[in-house]
């Protein structure tokens, strides 16, 4: 084979891949939140095995107070659809109208973050006092780290988004739609961990 | 190693570092990513190797003389840590994972090219920190399971680098999983069908499955027991309310599967090589592929048979005693499969197919006393005991190991253009084959009469038998002498093998041996029927 045809070859390839590109990376970030769920299921199965065969020292306190988590659940829910508002006015090619709905997300996120950091610092038990609590901020906490994360990201795409110069926009929305989605996901856990940690 | 490749493209040529240095670059083709795999993974199966001799010349003798019992319980923590993680999985995922899969599907490389390398490059730091974690005050001491209490309530810094370790080792085979899931579904040449694809890829599939779904649950619990170690926390911890059966629980739905994920490529594997060295088409292909996917199913929901003596109640027993015997089902219909492959084949008689035949030989053997031990009564007689150490050498080594070194024979000429010396590979199987047996096989016996797992002291009475073990493992460290010689000199001054030595059929035979960077000059070809042997050849390619 000649030099030539080889780098043929490895030009067809590129084209190739771009066409496809987008397909993969998606399909790999949903099986990639597959994976991150299966976390997420081990500890759900962990905590209501606990509270189904663990019982909690006298006197300790494994009730927990509504209003708060009830908050942060409705910034969450908010927060999902001012994302895809972002995501709709990107398809429109209007990214000052994105960057703000981005930067809105970012701050339900913050608000989120805050509610939690508010409910840790005045709930009356503490990482070890007993197995529920242990559970609690395992959960809330490995939750938590996912939304700092999302968080994060936000705020890099949204300064990618800025007009003109910014990397994103509707002929790239890859990196947009990936944090969407991830946000999505991890709005989801909250509803699940909302309803089996607060309600149940 | 001085394999050329002489058909690269001037510019990435001048990119990338040339010869055998490509192997030590964050290199992105998944050819050297593979061979990255096989050589790293070989060297720590002879650190693993070495630990494994540490253990039996102890264990020639009923004192613990050769090293304190606590040194004894570190060895063997690290060497069942360091088989698993760092040489059966890498290799047989990472390794021929990444050298075939991409051929098989007709692509010129994985889905994810870039997160491939990164995968690999996770495994020699971790690697070396789960070496480093033997040195430092208070090695890991509670077996590979880490179980709890012993694991959270013996010295523990040593515990959290391993730790550390296998969730490194976690995420780069998650990742792993998640590039041959996408290179499968995704990335097959147009035109290809999946019921085409050569078996291995189903096998491929099949365990990247079980790694995405179970691998995240180990993390997640090897996060809490990190938590009781570091924070004080009692998840598992009986004295602070926890519960240490949960850690079984989380533990044995990855630890389970893993099994299946050190032993299904073993399967695809043994698949590829039968067909080519005994000239018939790989008999029962559909069955193969719905038994491979019934595995992914009961495998995932087995995992109690680790634990019926861990007070399990009675329905659960129940449950995953019959769960378990379900899997015997599959399993055999891939043996028999096997068997009918080989049955009036023109049977060459090479190292490739020895290993293949050593497999089958010893992975029924295996899948026996599997069965056996899934029943509850016997399993409460045995649990602990030799007999399952001596069940899961004959999966994992008499069954995956055999493999790996059927596969270098086979795939040896692929990756070098050289042939690899017949005598040598003999002497290779007969040594290995005769030592494993004589390890392993008195092991059952000193299980069935109490002889218990992880202690390095026994009763007197199974001195003898211990030593025919001893003998035994002694003839598999010697093995790997007549193997390493044989690799070095094939490489240096083996014959020529021409680009498909076998006139095997399957895709990655359809092009240079070594092959191309690009992988095919020209388009991919269409291999519709990767096992048509014995039949009147059709493939223009």
């Amino acid at each position: 084979m000649t030099t030539l045809d080889s780098s043929k070859d490895i030009k067809k390839n590129e084209s190739e891949v771009s066409e496809h590109h987008e397909d993969f990376r998606m399909f790999g970030l949903i099986t990639f939140l597959i994976a991150d769920g299966m976390t997420f299921a081990g500890f759900f199965a962990a905590y209501l095995t606990y509270k189904a065969v663990n019982p909690l020292p006298d006197g300790a306190i494994y009730e927990l107070e509504l209003p708060i988590p009830t908050l942060n659940t409705i910034l969450l829910l908010v927060s999902s659809a001012t994302f895809h508002k972002a995501g709709k006015a990107l398809l429109k090619n209007k990214n000052s109208d994105t960057q703000k709905w981005l930067i809105v997300t970012a701050l339900l996120g913050i608000s989120f973050l805050i509610c939690q950091l508010f409910e840790y610092f005045n709930l009356p038990f503490g990482l070890t006092d007993n197995l529920f609590a242990s559970t609690f901020y395992a959960l809330t906490g490995f939750h938590g780290l996912h939304v700092t994360l999302g968080t994060l990201m936000i705020l890099i795409i949204s300064w990618q988004t800025r007009p003109k110069e910014g990397r994103i926009n509707n002929q790239n929305m890859f990196p947009l739609e990936a944090v969407e989605l991830y946000w999505h996901f991890v709005d989801g856990i909250w509803v699940i961990l909302f309803i089996i940690l607060y309600l149940l | 190693m001085t394999i050329s490749i002489d058909s690269q493209d001037p510019n990435t040529k001048s990119l990338q570092p040339k010869g055998w240095l490509r192997y030590l670059s964050f290199s992105l083709d998944h050819k050297v990513i593979g061979i990255q795999y096989l050589v790293c993974g070989f060297l720590f199966y002879l650190i693993g190797g070495t630990l494994a001799s540490a253990i039996r010349i102890e264990l020639a003798s009923p004192m613990s003389d050769f090293m304190p019992r606590d040194v004894y319980n570190q060895v063997l923590t690290l060497h069942g840590t360091i088989m698993i993680f760092l040489w059966i999985v890498p290799v047989v995922n990472g390794a021929f994972g990444n050298y075939l899969i991409p051929f098989y599907v007709g692509a010129r490389d994985m889905a994810f090219p870039r997160l491939n390398a990164v995968a690999f490059w996770l495994i020699p730091p971790s690697g070396l920190m789960l070496v480093a974690s033997y040195f430092v005050e208070g090695a890991a001491q509670a077996g590979w399971t880490a179980y709890p209490p012993l694991s959270i309530t013996t010295p523990q810094s040593g515990q959290i680098i391993w730790i550390m370790s296998v969730l490194l080792l976690g995420g780069s085979s998650i990742f792993g999983g998640i590039n041959f899931i996408a290179t499968i579904i995704k990335l097959r040449r147009p035109g290809l069908k999946l019921m085409q694809l050569p078996m291995y890829c189903w096998a491929m599939l099949g365990t990247s499955l079980l790694v995405v779904l179970s691998t995240p649950v180990l993390a997640g619990t090897l996060i809490l027991l990190s938590f009781d170690i570091v924070a004080h926390t009692g998840f598992f911890n009986p004295v602070l309310g926890g519960n240490v059966v949960v850690y079984q629980h989380l533990f044995w739905f990855y630890s389970h599967p893993a099994v299946y994920i050190m032993v299904l490529p073993a399967f695809g594997l043994v698949s590829e090589i039968l067909p080519v060295h005994s000239r018939k088409p790989l008999f029962g292909y559909t069955t193969m592929v719905f038994s491979i996917m019934g595995i992914v199913v009961l495998g995932l929901v087995v995992w109690a048979h680790h634990m019926f003596t861990s007070g399990t109640p009675p329905w659960m027993r129940l449950f995953f005693t019959i769960a378990t015997a379900f899997i015997a089902v599959p399993t055999g219909i891939k043996f028999f499969n096997w068997v009918a492959t080989l049955w009036g084949g023109k049977i060459s008689i090479n190292s490739a197919m020895l290993f293949s035949c050593g497999f089958i030989i010893n992975f029924v053997f295996g899948g026996i006393t599997g069965v056996a031990l899934a029943q509850v009564p016997f399993d409460i007689h045995v649990h602990d005991t030799y007999f399952v150490v001596a069940h899961f050498h004959y999966i994992v080594y008499g069954g995956t190991v055999f493999i790996i070194f059927s596969s270098i024979y086979h795939w040896f000429p692929k990756v070098t253009g050289k042939l690899m010396s017949e005598r040598l590979g003999i002497l290779h199987f007969a040594i290995t084959f005769i030592g494993f047996n004589l390890c392993f096989a008195p092991q059952h016996w000193l299980g069935l009469n109490g002889m218990p797992r992880r202690v390095a002291e026994y009763d007197p009475q199974f001195q003898f038998v211990n030593q025919i073990s001893s003998v035994g493992a002694l003839l598999m460290a010697i093995s790997t002498i007549p193997f390493l010689v044989n690799v070095f000199l094939s490489i240096k001054n083996g014959k020529d093998s021409g680009d498909n030595p076998w006139n095997a059929l399957t895709p990655e035979w359809l092009t240079s041996s070594p092959p191309p960077v690009e992988n095919w000059v020209g388009e991919a070809p269409l291999v519709e029927e990767p096992y048509g042997y014995g039949k009147p050849i059709s493939q223009e390619n």
